[in-house]
C-alpha cells in the first residue's frame, strides 16, 4: 500500500494536544491515520510549508471513542460481515476517530529542513499534512532527525525508527545506499547501546 | 563516498590517504588512532608510515600495533549472525572498529631547508588530528633524498620510495647487524659496505670468515652466485687471503698472501681464544707465565715446540701453573701447527699490508677459505690483525692530535659471529671489546654481524651506534637488540612480524627513527649496474659552502 504522502501533501487532521517534542493529531477520517514511521508536516498550506511549519514521524495510531466515557461496545454478533456492521450502525463513524502521535523531528526554516524542535510547539488546530517526496528527501538527506527521534523515548520504538527508515528509503533512487548511510548514522548514535541498535537494524531490513 | 578514490588498481591505499582520527594515547605509548570508514585493519601494516596533521605542526610516525576494538563491551557476546550483511556492513567502522597504535617519532616543518633534518618529537598530536598514509615526499623529508651521504638501503614497507641512511653518521659510530640464519644479514651487510665503498665515507677491513664478501658469494635462495664488492669496485677493493688455494679455486684474484708469525701471538690473544678453545682461567692466562720464561715472541714457538707429557709437566713446574691447565693449552693450542698461514717467521708483515691498502683508502676483505670454518683461526687472526690496526690508528691520531699528522682515514672492521669476540665473560679484555668501547676516538668502528645478539656483551651492545636487525626469534636475542632503546616494546612487536627474508628493522644513529625496510636488491644485472655506479649522484657544485657564501652567490646569479 502506497504512504499517503507519496501520493501528494493529503491533509489529515489537527493538533489537538501539543507539546515541544510530540503532538496528538486526530484524523478526520476514522480510518485516516497514515502508516507508522510516515513523514508528516503540521502547519503551512497543503502545497507549501511556511516558516513556522514542523516535521513529525507518525507514532503509535490509536482508534478509540471520541467520549472516553463511552466504550464501544461489540455489534456484530447477528452480522455477516465486518463491513455490515459499520453499514447497520452509520453514527459509528461519527462516534469514533483515530488519533495518533507526531514525533517532533524538526522544523521549516528559511533555509529548509532543519533537525531542531519549533521554539514553540504547533498550535492547537495546526492542520496536518502527509509529507510530499521532496519534503521527505529535505527531512532525511542529511539524518540529523534521528536524534531527536531517538530522544522521543518510548514513543519511538524501534518498529516507529525503522519504519521511517524504511519509508524514507523508498524515496531515494538507491535505497540500500541510503539504507546503509542511515543504519550507520543510527550505529553512531547508539553506539553504546547494542542491543537497541541491533533491534532497530534487524527491522530495517524486514 | 570516497573509498575508491583513495585506493591503486591493486586496492592498497594511495600515499596521502586519510586513515582515521586520533583518538587518544600518550609519547611514551604512542597516539592512538581509530581507523574511519575508508581504511580497514587489512589495509595498515605494522611498521607503516603514516602521517598525522596536528593544530600546528605534522608528525610522522611508524605503526607499531593493530587492534579491533568496540564501542560497546556487548558486541563481543551478540555479533551479526551469518547473513545479517547489513548489521555487519553497517557496525564496522562505527561500533565495531579497528584501532593502530603510532609512534610519533619526528615532526615535518611545513617548509624544509636544505640543511635541516626534521627534529624528534617531543609531544603528540592532539585529539581528532587527521591521520594519513605517508606520502614518498614524507619518506623523503625524514629520511633524507639519496645523495652524497644518502645511501638508498631499501623500501619502506607497501611503498616504491627510496629509504635511504645517513653514512656519515653510520660510520661515527659501530654498527649491529642481527639475524638468525638465513634472513639475509650477508646481503644487508654487503650493501651497507657498498654505501660506504659508493660514497667513500670510510675504509674497511672484513674479516671475510665464509669468503663471500670479497670477490664472488651465493645466493642460497636462488642458488646463484651473487658479485662480490671486487667485482663491483675492482680499483678500490684489495682482496687478501689465508688460503691462497681456495681463493685460486674460486677464481678470486688474490692481492696479497697473509702470513702470520708465530711471534705475533701476544698472551693476552688467549684470553679471546678462552671460550672458543673452551680453555680455563688459569689456562688462558698462562700466556703470560710463558712470555715471562721465554720472552716476547718467542714463547708460543719455544711452547708448542714441547714435545710429550712429561716436557710440559716439567715447564708447568718451572713457570708456577697448575700442571694439567697447562697440559690442557699445550694440547689445544697444538692445532695452530697444523694452520698453513702460521710460520716461523711470515715473509710479510700483513697487518701492516692491510693498514697500507686502508690508508690508501682502498677496502681490504681478508678471505680466510678453509679456515673460515674453524673458530679458533678466524678469532685468532682476527684479533692478531685488529691489535695492530688498533695501536697503528692510536699512533695516527695522536699525531694529529700533536698536529704531525693528517687525521686518520675512518676505518670500518667487519667481524662475523661476533659473540665468539664479544661475549660478556671476555668483552672487557679482549681488543674488539676496546675497540666498540672508545676507538670511535681514533676513527676506528666495528660491524659486528651476528645471529646471537644475546650471547654479546650488554655493554658493548649499549655502543653500537646504528642496528640493522632481520628477523629474530628467541626472546632473549630481541631483548638484547632492543635494550635501551625508546620505545623497546612496541619495537618488539614490529621486530618479531618481520618477514624471514629481505626486510630488516633499522635504527639508530643512520635514521632519525626505526623503519622496517624492504631491502633493496642484490645479485641481478640491474642491481649490479646500479650499485657500481657512482655517478646518477648529482654532484653538488656549492657544497661546503657557507649560508653567506650562498647568499652571496646567489645575489650574483641574480644580477
Amino acid at each position: 500500500m502506497l504512504s499517503p504522502e507519496i501520493k501528494g501533501a493529503v491533509r489529515l487532521g489537527e493538533v489537538v494536544k501539543s507539546a515541544s517534542t510530540v503532538c496528538t493529531v486526530q484524523c478526520y477520517q476514522l480510518e485516516g491515520a497514515p502508516p507508522l514511521g510516515s513523514f508528516v508536516r503540521a502547519g503551512g498550506g497543503p502545497a507549501t510549508a511556511t516558516a513556522d511549519a514542523v516535521y513529525g514521524v507518525v507514532a503509535a495510531i490509536s482508534a478509540e471513542p471520541l467520549e472516553p466515557g463511552r466504550p464501544v461496545l461489540a455489534r456484530g454478533e447477528a452480522a455477516v460481515s465486518e463491513e455490515e456492521v459499520y453499514r447497520s450502525s452509520p453514527q459509528l463513524a461519527r462516534l469514533l476517530t483515530s488519533r495518533f502521535e507526531m514525533l517532533l523531528i524538526g522544523r521549516q526554516a528559511r533555509e529548509g529542513f532543519q533537525a531542531a524542535l519549533p521554539p514553540v510547539p504547533p498550535r492547537i488546530h495546526t492542520f496536518v499534512y502527509g509529507c510530499t517526496k521532496e519534503e521527505i528527501v529535505g527531512c532525511t538527506e542529511r539524518l540529523g532527525f534521528l536524534p531527536l527521534l531517538l530522544d522521543a523515548g518510548s514513543l519511538a520504538s524501534a518498529e516507529v525508527v525503522a519504519a521511517c527508515l524504511r519509508t524514507a528509503a523508498e524515496v531515494y533512487p538507491d535505497r540500500g545506499q541510503f539504507l546503509l548511510r542511515a543504519g550507520r548514522a543510527l550505529a553512531g548514535e547508539l553506539s553504546g547501546d547494542l542491543p537497541a541498535l541491533n533491534s532497530i537494524l534487524r527491522r530495517i531490513i524486514l | 563516498m570516497t573509498h575508491g578514490l583513495q585506493r591503486d588498481q591493486n586496492g592498497g591505499l594511495l600515499p596521502g590517504a586519510p586513515v582515521g582520527l586520533v583518538v587518544g594515547g600518550s609519547l611514551t605509548q604512542g597516539v592512538e588512532v581509530r581507523l574511519d570508514g575508508a581504511a580497514t585493519v587489512e589495509d595498515i601494516k605494522a611498521g607503516t608510515f603514516l602521517t598525522i596533521q596536528g593544530g600546528r605542526q605534522r608528525y610522522f610516525g611508524v605503526v607499531t600495533d593493530i587492534a579491533l576494538g568496540s564501542s560497546d563491551p556487548r558486541m563481543k557476546h551478540t555479533p551479526p549472525q551469518p547473513g545479517e550483511d547489513f548489521l555487519v556492513q553497517v557496525l564496522s567502522g562505527i561500533v565495531a572498529y579497528g584501532a593502530v597504535t603510532v609512534m610519533p617519532s619526528v615532526t615535518l616543518p611545513s617548509v624544509l631547508g636544505d640543511e635541516e633534518s626534521p627534529p624528534p618529537a617531543k609531544t603528540i598530536p592532539p585529539h581528532f588530528a587527521r591521520a594519513y598514509t605517508a606520502a614518498p615526499r614524507d619518506v623523503e623529508l625524514v629520511f633524507g633524498r639519496e645523495d652524497e651521504n644518502h645511501f638508498w638501503i631499501g623500501n619502506p614497507l607497501d611503498m616504491e620510495t627510496k629509504l635511504c641512511l645517513d653514512l656519515d653518521k653510520l660510520v661515527q659510530r659501530s654498527i649491529g647487524i642481527f639475524g638468525k640464519s638465513g634472513t639475509g644479514k650477508t646481503f644487508l651487510t654487503r650493501l651497507l659496505l657498498v654505501g660506504i665503498l659508493q660514497r667513500n665515507r670510510a675504509s674497511s677491513i672484513i674479516f671475510d670468515m665464509h669468503s663471500e664478501y670479497g670477490w664472488s658469494g651465493q645466493d642460497a635462495d636462488r642458488r646463484r652466485v651473487v658479485k662480490g664488492l671486487k667485482q663491483l669496485f675492482p680499483s678500490q677493493v684489495s682482496t687478501f687471503t689465508l688460503d691462497e688455494a681456495s681463493s685460486r679455486r674460486r677464481g678470486s684474484p688474490v692481492d696479497e698472501v697473509v702470513g702470520i708469525s708465530y711471534g705475533d701471538v701476544e698472551p693476552e690473544d688467549l684470553l679471546t681464544l678462552r671460550e672458543t678453545l673452551n680453555l680455563s682461567e688459569v689456562a688462558a692466562g698462562a700466556g703470560f707465565n710463558l712470555e715471562r720464561k721465554f720472552g716476547p715472541g718467542k714463547w708460543l714457538r719455544e711452547f708448542l715446540a714441547r714435545q710429550g707429557q712429561d716436557d710440559v709437566k716439567e715447564l708447568a713446574e718451572d713457570v708456577g701453573i697448575n700442571q694439567q691447565a697447562l697440559l690442557t693449552l699445550h694440547r689445544r693450542l697444538s692445532q695452530l701447527t697444523r694452520y698453513e698461514f702460521f710460520t716461523d717467521q711470515a715473509p710479510k708483515d700483513a697487518a701492516v699490508q692491510i693498514i697500507e691498502h686502508a690508508e690508501k683508502g682502498r677496502h681490504v676483505a681478508l678471505e680466510f677459505g678453509r679456515y673460515g670454518n674453524d673458530p679458533t683461526a678466524y678469532v685468532l687472526v682476527s684479533t692478531l690483525l685488529c691489535r695492530r690496526i688498533h695501536k697503528r690508528y692510536i699512533d695516527l691520531k695522536e699525531q694529529a692530535a700533536g698536529g704531525g699528522g693528517r687525521e686518520p682515514r675512518p676505518l670500518v672492521l667487519v667481524i662475523e659471529e661476533a659473540h665468539k669476540f664479544l661475549s660478556p665473560a671476555i668483552a672487557s679484555q679482549t681488543i674488539f671489546g676496546i675497540i666498540a668501547r672508545e676507538l670511535r676516538k681514533y676513527n676506528v668502528t666495528l660491524m659486528v654481524i651476528d645471529q646471537r645478539p644475546a650471547a654479546i656483551d650488554s655493554e658493548v651492545m649499549s655502543q653500537l651506534g646504528t642496528l640493522l636487525t632481520c628477523r629474530l626469534d628467541n626472546e632473549k636475542d630481541v631483548e638484547a637488540v632492543l635494550a635501551g632503546t625508546p620505545g623497546a616494546r612496541q619495537l618488539r612487536t614490529v621486530l618479531s612480524r618481520l618477514e624471514s627474508r629481505q626486510q630488516a628493522l633499522l635504527f639508530g644513529d643512520a635514521l632519525p627513527m626505526p623503519v622496517v625496510v624492504r631491502t633493496r636488491e642484490y645479485g641481478s644485472e640491474g642491481s649490479y649496474a646500479e650499485l657500481g655506479r657512482k655517478a646518477g649522484l648529482q654532484p653538488d657544485a656549492h657544497q661546503g659552502e657557507t649560508a653567506a657564501q650562498r647568499l652571496e652567490r646567489e645575489i650574483k646569479e641574480l644580477f
